[in-house]
């Protein structure tokens, strides 16, 4: 999450000053990700210096002082809104990690770890949910930021479900488990990131 | 009163070396106004769970208990009246009758237990209202989208008096806001006191419940702590680069 480009969006709709950016900034992000007063000034600080926005000349730095967007702080927000995030090559997983570890470790069950991970994950997920329980008082920013989080959660225990049939499978059929080599090969092809 | 006990229900299929484990020993206990998800991988045991406890099968041993009565002690009309009155089902492919209207589905139940047909239907009516589906009470299940036959499924089986909701795979083939209406709608009967177990491989489906017991090869092999507030998510610090 950037919060440079977040305050460029906030100030997209008009000028503002500093406080009134932290409140949009938590009201439209669910208040989900808090943000502190000092952030909010180094970033705008940053973003002056850089010529993305305009303060509007006074010298007070207290929660008075306006901000506004320039053109070149227009094309930056535009530009960022459609770069993609790197998605191209993936992280190197801690969970993924900690299950190809368990395949090694003698006298671990590993669908045992896999459960551990899936319980911890499915409770996450109820906390979220929880959050959606009174519809009225759910707004629509909050709403995305629930439904993203619930999607990525989810994607993560069905790595773990499949792994868990994976493995299942492979014992029955008597297939050895996979040697450690197969990681570092895999990272070279697949360009993973360290 | 616990609306639903499993008290060490086993189940098997067959005999000799075609023998299947389908449940063992399998223990739940599932308060009023209580919804409890069921995870667990294809052939883990959690249908034949669903309809042990909605006396749709019987168990090979142990007991299942509604309302504090024992199954294995009823007579075979005292089980078909309590399907009738007091548990509601639901399934992935809804099983609305294709000859009736959505109201006439939803009075059902309610008629074959004896109610006059003009007040079952006018129940049957409200229950559609609840659920916003009024205006929809005259069509007929192949007038209605899917996500709307699974809210007419979901009002057939709360309508009346009753106290027990078993649902497998309830969202079925939905997409995800029609998955989490249904979920919406199963949440608000059990605030009105009803429990419910949701059979389901669908996690975003059982993070509605307050409990989501974890089943694989016929046994209960976890279950989730008593659910935090969301407040835990919204004080952790934040993460912002």
């Amino acid at each position: 999450m950037s919060v440079r480009h977040a305050l460029l969006a906030l100030l997209s709709e008009g000028p503002k000053y500093g406080l009134q950016l932290r409140e949009e900034f938590e009201a439209r992000t669910g208040e989900v990700w808090p943000l502190n007063v000092g952030q909010v000034y180094t970033t705008l600080q940053r973003l002056e210096r850089d010529g993305l926005v305009e303060s509007d000349g006074s010298t007070d730095e207290g929660p008075q002082k306006g901000f506004r967007i320039t053109a070149g702080g227009a094309d930056e927000l535009a530009a960022w809104l459609r770069t993609p995030p790197d998605l191209s090559s993936p992280p190197r997983d801690e969970l993924i990690m900690k299950v190809l570890v368990a395949l090694r470790v003698p006298g671990v069950d590993v669908h045992e770890v896999i459960q551990v991970h899936r319980r911890y994950l499915v409770e996450l997920m109820q906390q979220w949910t929880r959050l959606k329980e009174d519809e009225a008082d759910f707004d629509l920013g909050l709403a995305l930021v629930v439904d993203a989080e619930l999607f990525r959660l989810d994607s993560v225990i069905r790595w773990l479900d499949a792994a868990d049939g994976r493995l299942k499978r492979a014992a029955a059929d008597g297939l050895p488990a996979p040697v450690p080599a197969a990681l570092p090969r895999l990272r070279r092809r697949a360009g993973v990131r360290p | 009163m616990t609306t639903l006990e499993l008290r060490g229900v086993s189940k098997t299929y067959g005999e000799g070396a075609a023998v299947v484990q389908a449940l063992s020993g399998v223990s739940l206990s599932v308060e009023p106004g209580a919804m409890v998800a069921v995870m667990g991988p294809s052939g883990s045991g959690k249908s034949t769970l669903l309809t042990i406890a909605g006396s749709l099968e019987e168990p090979t041993s142990g007991e299942v208990l509604i309302d504090g009565a024992s199954l294995s002690r009823m007579s075979r009309n005292g089980k078909a009246r309590l399907r009738r009155r007091s548990i509601g089902y639901v399934f992935q492919d809804f099983n609305l009758l294709p000859g009736l209207t959505a109201a006439e589905n939803v009075a059902l139940p309610l008629e074959l237990d004896g109610t006059a047909s003009r007040r079952a239907r006018t129940a049957g009516k409200r229950a559609l209202d609840d659920l916003g589906l009024g205006e929809r009470a005259d069509r007929f299940p192949d007038q209605l989208s899917g996500g709307e036959r699974q809210r007419v499924a979901i009002a057939r089986a709360v309508v009346g008096e009753r106290r027990l909701l078993l649902a497998d795979e309830p969202s079925g083939a939905l997409d995800s806001v029609n998955g989490e209406a249904v979920m919406r709608l199963v949440h608000e009967a059990c605030k009105r006191g009803v429990a419910a177990v949701v059979v389901t491989h669908d996690a975003q489906l059982a993070s509605w419940a307050d409990r989501v017991v974890f089943l694989r090869d016929g046994r209960i092999v976890d279950q989730t702590a008593p659910p935090a507030g969301p407040e835990s998510l919204l004080t952790s610090p934040g993460q912002i680069p």
